[in-house]
């Protein structure tokens, strides 16, 4: 379990190109330099946003790789919703906290 | 000469990503008075632009994060999100490399902050610049407060970085505006996007306005996270911009909560003294 470490692939993802070319073109090595659990990988490798925000990854980093894989914006909010109802409440970062206020 | 400007106005990525969900009429009505702000900042004839902002994980990461970092290049490049997604065009945003290097030398003798001489700008910097210097033909310096990674700096710090800023402006010969950026109320890019506390906005907003500090720094986070949501946390950069026009008034041109655009919008300006 390394929320840290979910967050910075995915950080580096959105901001440098040649980490983005590598994700497409060479994923598993790339995956690979950053310490990582199964759940985790797979996540990240499946595109799984749902997965990822109970996860505890900042919607500021994870909206970023939604938009990369195309979604929608309405697609990215149904898709963290679907992710709490299959996996149950976010388990780290600053969301634990966060009630919600939409329902 | 000293500082000339001083302001605050909303950067949410949906200002400009996603201008058509929102009610023309109220979205036409904010962008005309961020078009007043540009009109008043361009009125003052600033030599340069300070960007009070809070990035979100453009450039800093948990690996190294500073409390307080002040760009000290000639140059940047923004936005760092793709550009339809956001609806603003990359392009290079001019720097000034020397007036920044002044500044953070002059404020370091009363506070701590990091510099960095890389920068690339996320719609943190780029909203607010595409509406008040959209030819980018006013060299900015971008600022940023950690309000994302916490544990994060205090209030009363942040009110005592815009004192330190505000002596540090006044010590050098040009003519410097300034624009804090962030907050108010919202769940950015959580499944509570598009919810606004408009109460605690416009409570917050008088606050803000009559530069009240002792009850502008008696926030605490708990309550802000529970009542503004984790972006509530970016009122440093308001208090920044207070702290840099202490003992000033301002004035709100525009507060509107617009949920397609995920935040309360604002547009407001301070006194200079």
């Amino acid at each position: 379990m390394s929320l840290y470490y979910v967050q910075k692939l995915l950080y580096q993802l959105n901001r440098d190109p040649h980490v983005r070319k590598r994700f497409s073109a060479d994923r598993d090595s790339l995956l690979r330099e950053y310490v990582l659990d199964e759940e985790e990988r797979a996540a990240i490798a499946a595109g799984d946003i749902g997965l990822l925000y109970v996860m505890g990854v900042n919607g500021q980093i994870l909206m970023h790789y939604s938009a990369l894989l195309g979604q929608s914006w309405d697609e990215y909010i149904a898709a963290m919703r679907q992710g709490v109802a299959v996996h149950g409440p976010v388990r780290g970062g600053l969301y634990t906290l966060l009630e919600d206020r939409k329902r | 000469m000293s500082l000339v400007f001083a302001g605050v106005c909303s950067h949410a990525p949906g200002i400009t990503g996603r201008a058509s969900r929102a009610d023309p009429a109220v979205r036409d009505t904010f962008y005309a008075k961020l078009g007043e702000l540009r009109g008043r900042l361009e009125a003052t004839r600033p030599d340069a632009l300070i960007v009070i902002a809070a990035e979100h994980f453009a450039n800093f990461f948990m690996n190294n994060m500073p409390a307080y970092c002040m760009g000290m290049a000639d140059a940047y490049e923004g936005p760092i999100e793709d550009e339809e997604w956001l609806a603003i065009k990359r392009t290079r945003v001019p720097g000034n490399a020397d007036l920044s290097r002044r500044i953070v030398r002059t404020m370091l003798e009363d506070i701590d902050l990091a510099y960095a001489e890389e920068w690339k700008f996320d719609h943190g910097i780029m909203v607010p610049l595409h509406f008040l210097t959209p030819n980018y033909d006013l060299p900015v310096i971008p600022v940023n407060i950690n309000c994302q990674g916490p544990p994060l700096t205090p209030l009363s710090r942040a009110y005592e970085f815009g004192r330190a800023l505000r002596r540090a402006c006044d010590a050098q010969p040009e003519r410097i505006g300034i624009v804090g950026t962030g907050g108010i109320s919202h769940w950015p890019a959580t499944p509570n996007s598009g919810v606004i506390n408009e109460a605690w906005d416009r409570a917050f907003l008088d606050k803000f306005v009559a530069n009240r500090r002792a009850e502008l720094i008696a926030y605490t986070d708990e309550e802000t996270f529970r009542d503004a949501g984790q972006g509530g946390f970016e009122i440093r950069t308001f208090l920044a911009v207070a702290g840099a026009t202490e003992g000033a008034k301002g004035e709100v041109l525009f507060y509107a909560p617009i949920p397609a655009f995920a935040v309360g919008c604002t547009v407001a300006q301070m006194t200079v003294q």
